[in-house]
């Protein structure tokens, strides 16, 4: 049985042979559907495409009128200086640790706190739900100051481990929701066919019903690895040395220099973006149904 | 466990298969570990770098906290606070957080319903559509900012260069350094990454509401526009509200496309409150920051309570 079988809010499949049995009637509503679907898909994309086409024009010519819409040669000489000019390798790199890091480790907590939250009726249940929904509500840059003097108490300023203890804990509580949402789309006479067969609870978890679950365990990653990578106001706060910049600190030191290298800022912006960008098209589905799951229902 | 164990007489099926085998008080005990065991980490991790850090933030406010000379961070009051709400800057913060969260959630939310309309029905390319729409998702905050930074940029910003082209404008606007355009900019950029979520939510709302009752008033003779009003929208107006409240708390939790954009500037016409608290943060000024930050857990704890009370009437009905 799969997951994405059960549940009943799974908008994203296609379905080639509806689709023909529709009846294909020209309707003035359906031409206005028609247009105003390609005018939103055009609004969201030019954005993205601007951006690429940008980083992908030749130093000077970004700055040259008539603006370039399909520029007539495309260079990779902003990428090159961006490289060159700044440790952004290191950047990448930083992020790349944090964010896997931080993304596996609050998916593993995630999911034996989702698991206990969706199976078992104990008295604290409500207030642990409403605790962890009340960290959605209340962003965690309001105890930026205090947060800072914590970590520097406990001397994890400064150093990667810090910035992933503190990503895990802001990743939690959403991913707890989220797979919470699919644990109930699972029957738990699953899990207890596989006791009687002598599994212990986090056997019978992890052998039988973790893979059931792949897909909601893969948009949780997901999602937290996309929080983390994409955190700016903990990482410029608890971050200092350069070389334990992830990207969005780093850019931000790039824009407070007055003048805004506008070349190399779209080749980075490209190069932070491309990464989650391939993992939500690869998961969309998934993590529209962890979100329908997780945001509403509570 | 004896108090528990004649709660009720243990079931006689050795097997657990039933359905109500977890509250067979013999398993209670352990089922009580397993649960202790399994919510540990998750309640430690968010306990201490969330909640504990916003407790201490509380005492924080309290002091003239200021990271330039943690020598002294005395008992002050109330101070911070008289010093906030003093503060020339604090009613235009506040109208401008008004505007952004109401300039962004109608828009929003109108063109979000639209899109979910168009959505319903099934065509062929749909799941591609929608991974499509979904893209700004993956993008942070912080950088979709500086995306329409560029593009509003007065002289090399493609949004005034179409504008030109179409004939709408005749000479370059400075976007981001006029005091009411760089508003309208920033909750541009904030409609462009918000409508995805809501037609997320309100297509999985819509696909709740059932076909049979769609044709039903349609062979009554209703037209489109009636079967919207009276049924489609009754039937979703829970979610809907859901919905709502929960974007008004993120837009206006949301400071990183006004930070990346404008900072809150020309003249404070784009801070809101939390570019403004952060400013304070980045000012050193922890004591101000965290009575700011007081402020809106407060503001926002009474708005949670509205939240938990919708959710629960949503679950009750």
């Amino acid at each position: 049985m799969s997951t994405t079988a059960t549940l009943t809010s799974a908008p994203t499949s296609t379905e080639p042979v509806v689709a023909r049995a529709a009846p294909r009637r020209v309707t003035i509503g359906g031409v206005l559907r028609v247009i105003g679907l390609g005018a939103w898909l055009l609004i969201t994309l030019f954005p993205l495409y601007w951006i690429a086409i940008t980083s992908l024009k030749a130093p000077g010519t970004i700055s040259r009128f008539p603006l370039e819409y399909w520029p007539g040669e495309l260079s990779i000489e902003n990428y090159r200086g961006l490289f060159e000019q700044s440790n952004f390798g290191v950047f990448l790199a930083n992020s790349a640790i944090v964010a896997t890091t931080a993304g596996a480790t609050a998916t593993l907590i995630a999911l034996l706190s989702a698991y206990v939250l969706a199976r078992f009726h104990f008295r604290s249940r409500g207030a642990v739900l409403v605790a962890f929904l009340l960290t959605q509500m209340i962003p965690a840059f309001i105890a930026l100051g205090p947060l800072y003097s914590m970590m520097s108490d406990l001397g994890l300023v400064d150093r990667k481990f810090g910035l992933v203890l503190v990503y895990v804990a802001i990743s939690i509580p959403f991913s707890t929701i989220m797979l919470r949402g699919f644990f109930q789309n699972v029957p738990d006479a699953l899990e207890e066919a596989a006791m009687i067969d002598g599994c212990s609870r986090l056997g019978a978890l992890f052998r039988v019903i973790v893979p059931v679950m792949t897909p909601g365990i893969i948009a949780a990653f997901i999602f937290n690895f996309v929080n983390s990578w994409n955190e700016l106001f903990l990482s410029v706060v608890l971050m200092h040395a350069e070389s334990n910049r992830t990207i969005p600190a780093a850019l931000n030191g790039f824009i407070s220099t007055f003048n805004i290298d506008w070349g190399s800022m779209s080749a980075a912006a490209v190069l932070t973006i491309l990464p989650t960008m391939v993992m939500f098209a690869l998961a969309s589905k998934w993590i529209v149904q962890g979100l329908t799951a997780g945001a509403v229902k509570g | 466990m004896t108090a528990a164990s004649t709660e009720r007489p243990a079931a006689a099926t050795a097997g657990g298969g039933a359905p109500g085998s977890r509250r067979r008080p013999a398993f209670r005990a352990r089922h009580g570990l397993t649960i202790l065991a399994f919510l540990a980490p998750a309640i430690v991790f968010v306990g201490w770098f969330t909640y504990y850090p916003m407790l201490r933030g509380a005492n924080m406010a309290f002091r003239d906290w200021n990271l330039w000379d943690l020598t002294s961070t005395p008992f002050i009051g109330f101070d911070n606070f008289a010093t906030i709400l003093s503060d020339p800057v604090f009613p235009t913060v506040v109208r401008n957080s008004v505007l952004w969260v109401v300039g962004s959630l109608v828009p929003q939310l109108l063109i979000g319903f639209a899109l979910a309309l168009a959505l319903r029905k099934r065509f062929r390319f749909r799941g591609v559509y929608q991974a499509l729409v979904f893209f700004p998702w993956a993008v942070s905050g912080f950088l979709i900012g500086m995306l329409f930074r560029w593009m509003f940029n007065a002289e090399f910003g493609v949004v005034n260069d179409l504008l030109g082209k179409v004939g709408l404008i005749d000479a370059p606007i400075p976007w981001l350094a006029d005091p009411t355009l760089a508003m309208v900019a920033v909750i541009v950029a904030n409609i462009w990454y918000g409508v995805t979520f809501f037609a997320i939510m309100i297509l999985a709302a819509l696909q709740s509401v059932p076909e049979e009752m769609i044709e039903a008033a349609s062979l009554d003779g209703a037209g489109k526009v009636r079967m919207l009003f009276s049924i489609i929208i009754p039937t979703i107006s829970m979610t809907l509200l859901l919905t709502v409240l929960l974007r008004i708390i993120w837009i206006f939790n949301f400071p990183d496309i006004i930070y990346a954009m404008t900072g809150g500037g020309p003249a404070n016409r784009t801070h809101i409150v939390t570019t403004w608290m952060i400013n304070f943060t980045q000012q050193g000024n922890y004591g101000l920051a965290s009575a700011l930050g007081l402020c809106v857990v407060g503001f926002l704890l009474v708005f949670c309570a509205f939240y938990l009370m919708a959710i629960r009437k949503a679950d009750q009905s």
